[in-house]
């Protein structure tokens, strides 16, 4: 053994260098440390080459704008509630349509998983509707339900329903067969099959089509603003490309990124907390 | 007249159709089973064992024959299983596991919470009564599966190989506490084991089963006096003689086994 390899002790991640003679000193390299400030430094730097390339003129800033100006357009849009206005009404849309695609989606997949006669009878339907690209029936929405409220939270619905529902069936389908055999032999009650077998081991899968969901419904809100709204995330993007307003256009697609964010930190949050029993391996 | 027997089967037989090839997993099973005793049953794999532990849960039926099973108390569940393998809940706690049976049954959350914790403290499993599975041994696990079939207080407790993905010293530590928790309970067991050990540690009688079909080979009573103590049973010398026995019979079926395996 080297003289070094006797002073150095790497243990789970830890570089520890112990020095010779009386008093020694130990320093500490964490690596998850650097790990955090690495995730910390490389958007920043990027934000900063940003600034600096725009300054210098080597991008063109009327189409790529730079930190600075679009933070400089942001503070008022903030201060003066503008923004928060249009974040709340977007944020209102997306939950809205998100549960009413979501909860009918939940009850639709159980009763597909667990009983076959329902599942035989459906799926057909499901799987020749479910590829059709939710943007094409937009139309067809708005003929239906006019230019108001209802129009853009049934186009978010529709979009969540389906992948919640196909997940909560695919959820039901894998619980595995001894669960099933072990509420048969204590003589459990279709009810009790329901509620102790079926449910609480579908609600990983349920939850992975949430969070399936929750993507496709920010991807559908711009959609939904696009036509005949007058407010909304959506709406401002597309506002701002009329107005040929960089800036504006940049902010609100950082709001939207904030928007996106804040809704799977509470997935990720109530899914904690409804399935306390599954290994959270991040 | 009825038979005073908990368990009789006759002429039992369950025929499978596993791709188009018919499968005799059960030919003319012949038993009775005397009101708490403790039956074992070993054969090779693919005997039908499991066949036949699923018949008498009520999971399967047979194809043909009769089986009889004496309820002395329609109150409690005729039979619970213990099943092979990982059958514990992951979405309950240890205790919820523990007390399914009851909750099946509508006994309230307090009732529940104090039958399961006797046998919590039973099995060893103090302390652990809100914890989920996933934070849990594979030996933690198999206290669960057979707590919580006890708690159910069935007539007939069915065991499939309940520590058979086990290692060794959980395997003894189990075995004593269930020679343990049986022998205060006098419950009618059956329980399949791969172990003959196991067996001859358990058993008031054992079961050998023939292969491709499934049938009976010899029934061997097993002569050691109860309460049992695993030290003190091993160096009996009746011991060694009934595992020989045992064994003899056992060795012609898995020899048999592999060589119809091999002419497929």
């Amino acid at each position: 053994m080297s003289l070094l390899e006797e002073h150095i002790h790497e243990t789970f991640g830890r570089i520890i260098i112990k020095e010779e003679k009386g008093e020694s000193k130990t320093i500490l390299i964490d690596k998850t440390f650097i790990l955090k400030v690495l995730a910390f430094l490389s958007p920043s730097l990027l934000l900063l080459l940003w600034e600096i390339f725009a300054r210098l003129g080597f991008i063109d800033v009327r189409l790529f704008s730079s930190p600075v100006m679009i933070f400089k357009t942001m503070l008022p849009m903030f201060y003066s509630g503008e923004l928060l206005y249009h974040t709340f009404i977007s944020a209102q849309r997306i939950l809205l349509g998100f549960l009413t695609g979501a909860v009918p989606g939940v009850i639709l997949g159980l009763s597909m998983g667990l009983f076959p006669p329902v599942r035989a009878s459906l799926m057909p339907m499901v799987a020749a509707t479910f590829p059709i690209p939710k943007l094409a029936i937009m139309p067809l929405i708005l003929i239906i339900f006019g230019l108001g409220e209802a129009s853009k939270i049934f186009t978010i619905a529709i979009g969540v329903f389906y992948l919640v529902l196909i997940n909560t069936m695919a959820g039901v389908l894998n619980i595995d067969d001894i669960y099933l055999d072990v509420a048969k032999n204590f003589g459990a009650t279709p009810f009790q099959f329901y509620s102790t077998v079926a449910f609480p081991g579908a609600l990983p899968m349920i939850f992975a089509g949430f969070k399936l969901g929750m993507g496709t419904a920010l991807l559908l809100i711009v959609a939904a603003e696009l036509s005949a709204a007058k407010a909304g995330v959506g709406w401002m993007v597309w506002r701002a490309y009329d107005m040929f307003d960089i800036e504006k256009m940049f902010v609100a697609l950082i709001t939207m990124a904030f928007l996106g964010y804040i809704f799977s930190y509470l997935l990720d949050m109530i899914e904690r907390m409804v399935i306390p029993w599954v290994n959270n391996r991040r | 007249m009825y038979p005073t027997e908990a368990i009789l089967l006759e002429k039992l037989t369950k025929v499978f159709y596993a791709r188009q090839k018919k499968v005799i997993a059960l030919e003319d099973i012949h038993l009775s089973v005397k009101e708490g005793e403790f039956l074992c049953i070993v054969g090779p794999s693919g005997c039908g064992k499991t066949t036949l532990l699923r018949i008498l849960a009520g999971l399967e039926k047979q194809t043909r024959g009769k089986v009889i099973m004496r309820s002395k108390n329609p109150e409690k569940p005729l039979t619970s299983m213990v099943f092979q393998g990982d059958s514990i809940f992951p979405w309950m706690t240890v205790v919820e596991n523990v007390a399914y049976s009851l909750r099946i049954r509508g006994f309230s959350r307090e009732k529940r919470r104090e039958v399961a914790g006797q046998y919590l403290r039973l099995m060893g499993l103090d302390g652990f009564a809100n914890a989920f599975p996933h934070q849990l041994s594979g030996g933690m696990k198999q206290r669960i599966n057979v707590a919580r079939a006890f708690v159910s207080d069935p007539e007939i407790l069915l065991m499939d190989e309940p520590f058979g993905a086990l290692d060794e010293q959980n395997r003894l530590i189990l075995q004593q506490e269930l020679l343990k928790i049986w022998e205060g309970s006098g419950k009618t067991s059956l329980f399949i084991t791969h172990s003959i050990d196991e067996a001859l540690i358990l058993g008031d009688r054992i079961m050998v089963m023939t292969a491709h079909p499934g049938k009976v080979k010899a029934i061997v009573p097993i002569n050691i006096p109860r309460p049992r103590d695993i030290l003190s049973l091993r160096s009996s010398p009746n011991f060694g003689a009934l595992f020989k026995e045992i064994w003899q019979l056992l060795q012609e079926e898995v020899l048999k086994a592999k060589s119809t395996e091999m002419n497929k």
